[in-house]
């Protein structure tokens, strides 16, 4: 079944109206994603791509049963986008938007926190390419004709990176349950861990290939998660070998200010713990294909493919 | 962005922040001036106002006793670069001075408030030991930081300022201070969307008092447009000119120390190719994001930003196109090659949306663009070409 988004998910795009949002709703209809309805403040009763458009998420989802929402959002008005699709009962909600200030993300993790775990919505970015279960649907701004369908799982904070690392699987035959881009903000709304959990409480993925980068604690956190709980197999990537300390590298989020914080430091954490690390990021796809035929075997890599 | 410390005195001064009185100029006759307004007999501190810390140890700050030691210092100082372990080795142009009067010290402690990552809220790191950098402190004598975290509902309460006060020894008297001015950092933080505030050092002057002796701000660039106040202290001079062209033309760009310029799309894949370069055996001479949806005139100012680079002896461009378009990348491609004159090597990498069109340009170009099909054999490709450049030199 894949994690976070299905052929069933119902999905409604937030900011819909506009020329970006329009642009990829589009794209994700005609690869078979289930986008019931849009949200503009303002333009309700109207239609877009024949898709009913609401004032608010909470129309929305009562009108239309959505479980999902995609955030085409500007900056300032992100925040506030989140909370209501939360408010609104949304389970997931994926914010491509770059630009967010960090303290209003800082006030959205806090909100998320008002609502008990069972209730709470999973929200993955902001500044994130997205999210794809291959052959099933997608939310974002990815290609996603790259992704072949199969049992590795993908987490990346890197849009770009991830969708290199996809095709480099395609190459090989590899094919992907979910692709999860958590975006490259110092603030995001689901960490390595979180969906890490996900990828290990889901019987359609076999072995997860993460995709790290410079910059914060996450990656730490992501290997006491597989030393302590994973039972799947794990590979990584960690981006910014060549990156000075104290520069930020284009991500928000991707500059060393922390003992830790270093790729080279992350990639000897994620090596302790018993990640298979790829050397470079053109290995990314051969690594997977290693540690699938070491760790699962061989027949069960030629399942994996199929 | 970062802010000179005479406008983060400034702007601390306006949420309650104690300060030493000072005065900022731009020339000698201006920095006596200052000197003998400020009054009193002196001694007076000039310091030299540059986006980098470690400015006292590099010979730009320094006590005066005279306004004619004011102005004689003001004039070895101004129009120079301060080189300090922050900086490269150019360092930054010092423009500007802020003439201050000297304060009695009797305790230095350590103040900053930071974006913790881990708990993802703005934490408190204090220390009765100021005067060091924080690195220097977390290594020296960690068991000295007192932390504490603030939980934005609420906003930092009264408990936790007293708290982290008794911690560092203060008496009660001092800690009642403390606590006003902890507050106003916090709020100074908060309503200006800051991304750091440190005072280093916090000064307990012999008469008792609590005053910010050094200040240092930096601020979210993705609040910006939210305070038109904050921007307006941008100052170029302290900012390397390409990486201010660049952004003004919606690329991020970061200079590095080698020959092989990089264009790329997006942040991860930017790193990974600095990272192929120099697994590869090169070395990078930049990062360089495109961004998304990038035109072919976008393309064309990455050109530029990346040759105004002398030490560039050969261009990568690689690029995974998702909301990007190869085919444009392509056009850009060509159209720098006849706009901006390009006389290096350059490797294009292609791949994603409208790959097949953007080959197709490149391949009908007649240009000598060396294609290549993959991050490895585009990284391979262009440290070969960099040391072909070398030995034909």
């Amino acid at each position: 079944m894949a994690i976070l988004i299905t052929s069933e998910t119902k999905v409604v795009v937030q900011g819909l109206s506009g020329r970006i949002g329009q642009f990829h709703a589009q794209e994700m209809i005609e690869y078979g994603t289930k986008v019931v309805a849009g949200v503009t403040p303002g333009k309700g009763g109207g239609t877009v791509l024949n898709r009913p458009v609401f004032n608010t998420v909470r129309e929305a989802v009562e009108e239309t049963g959505a479980t999902a929402s995609l955030l085409f959002v500007p900056p300032p008005f992100a925040a506030d986008a989140m909370m209501e699709a939360a408010e609104a009962g949304i389970r997931t909600a994926v914010c491509v938007t770059d630009g967010i200030p960090a303290q209003d993300m800082m006030r959205v993790k806090r909100f998320l926190r008002r609502y008990p775990r069972e209730k709470k919505m999973q929200l993955i970015g902001p500044n994130c390419a997205g999210i794809i279960s291959p052959g099933q649907g997608f939310m974002g701004i990815m290609p996603p004709h790259i992704y072949k369908p199969g049992r590795v799982g993908i987490i990346g904070r890197s849009g770009t990176l991830g969708y290199e690392a996809a095709s480099q699987m395609q190459a090989l035959g590899i094919g992907i349950s979910s692709s999860i881009g958590i975006g490259g903000d110092p603030i995001n709304g689901s960490s390595f861990r979180d969906i890490l959990e996900l990828f290990e409480n889901d019987p359609e993925t076999d072995a997860v290939l993460m995709i790290g980068e410079i910059g914060g604690p996450q990656e730490a956190e992501a290997a006491a998660y597989v030393r302590d709980h994973m039972t799947k197999p794990v590979a990584a990537y960690i981006a910014g070998l060549a990156a000075p300390k104290g520069r930020k590298m284009g991500h928000a989020g991707a500059i060393i200010s922390a003992f830790g914080e270093s790729a080279q430091e992350k990639v000897d954490l994620l090596s302790s713990v018993g990640i298979t690390v790829a050397p470079n990021p053109s290995a990314m796809g051969d690594t997977v294909a290693r540690m699938l035929a070491e760790k699962l075997g061989q027949a069960e890599t030629e399942k994996v493919g199929a | 962005m970062d802010i000179h410390e005479h406008q983060a005195k400034d702007i601390l001064k306006g949420f309650g922040v104690p300060v030493p009185r000072g005065i900022v100029v731009y020339s000698p006759e201006q920095a006596a001036y200052a000197a003998r307004e400020l009054g009193g007999k002196g001694p007076w501190v000039v310091k030299a106002q540059v986006h980098s810390g470690g400015r006292g140890e590099a010979g730009g700050v320094k006590l005066c006793k005279s306004d004619a030691e004011v102005a004689e210092y003001a004039k070895s100082l101004l129009g120079t670069q301060l080189v300090t372990k922050q900086t490269d080795a150019n360092g930054k142009g010092v423009f500007r001075l802020y003439v201050e009067e000297a304060s009695d010290i009797a305790q230095e402690l350590y103040l900053g408030f930071v974006l913790d990552r881990k708990t993802e809220r703005i934490m408190i790191v204090a220390s009765g030991h100021g005067g060091m950098e924080i690195e220097e402190l977390a290594e020296t004598d960690p068991d000295s930081l007192v932390r504490s975290v603030i939980d934005p509902a609420v906003g930092l309460r009264e408990y936790q300022a007293r708290d982290i006060g008794f911690r560092l020894g203060l008496d009660g008297r001092q800690v009642a201070q403390f606590v006003t001015f902890l507050q106003a950092c916090y709020r100074a933080y908060r309503d200006l969307d800051a991304m750091m505030v440190e005072i280093n050092p916090l000064v307990i002057t012999k008469e008792g008092s609590l005053i910010a002796l050094d200040a240092k701000m930096s601020f979210d660039t993705n609040a910006l447009y939210r305070r038109p106040q904050v921007e307006a202290l941008r100052d170029p001079s302290q900012e390397d000119p390409r990486e201010a062209f660049a952004a003004d033309h919606g690329l991020a760009y970061v200079g590095l120390d080698g020959d092989i310029g990089c264009i790329i799309n997006g942040a991860g894949l930017a790193m990974a190719s600095m990272d192929m370069i120099q697994l590869a055996g090169g070395q990078p001479a930049n990062f360089l994001d495109i961004g998304g949806g990038a035109s072919p005139e976008r393309v064309c100012q990455a050109f530029r930003t990346v040759l105004s680079d002398k030490n560039v002896s050969v261009i990568l461009v690689n690029i995974f196109a998702g909301i990007n378009r190869c085919d444009w990348i392509a056009k850009g491609v060509i159209q720098a090659y006849k706009e901006v004159g390009i006389t290096l090597p350059v490797v294009v990498r292609l791949s994603g949306t409208n790959v097949e069109e953007g080959r197709k340009i490149i391949r009908e170009s007649g240009l000598p663009i060396i294609s290549a099909d993959t991050l490895a054999e585009a990284a391979d490709k262009a440290v070969a070409a960099a040391s072909q450049k070398i030995a034909a030199e």
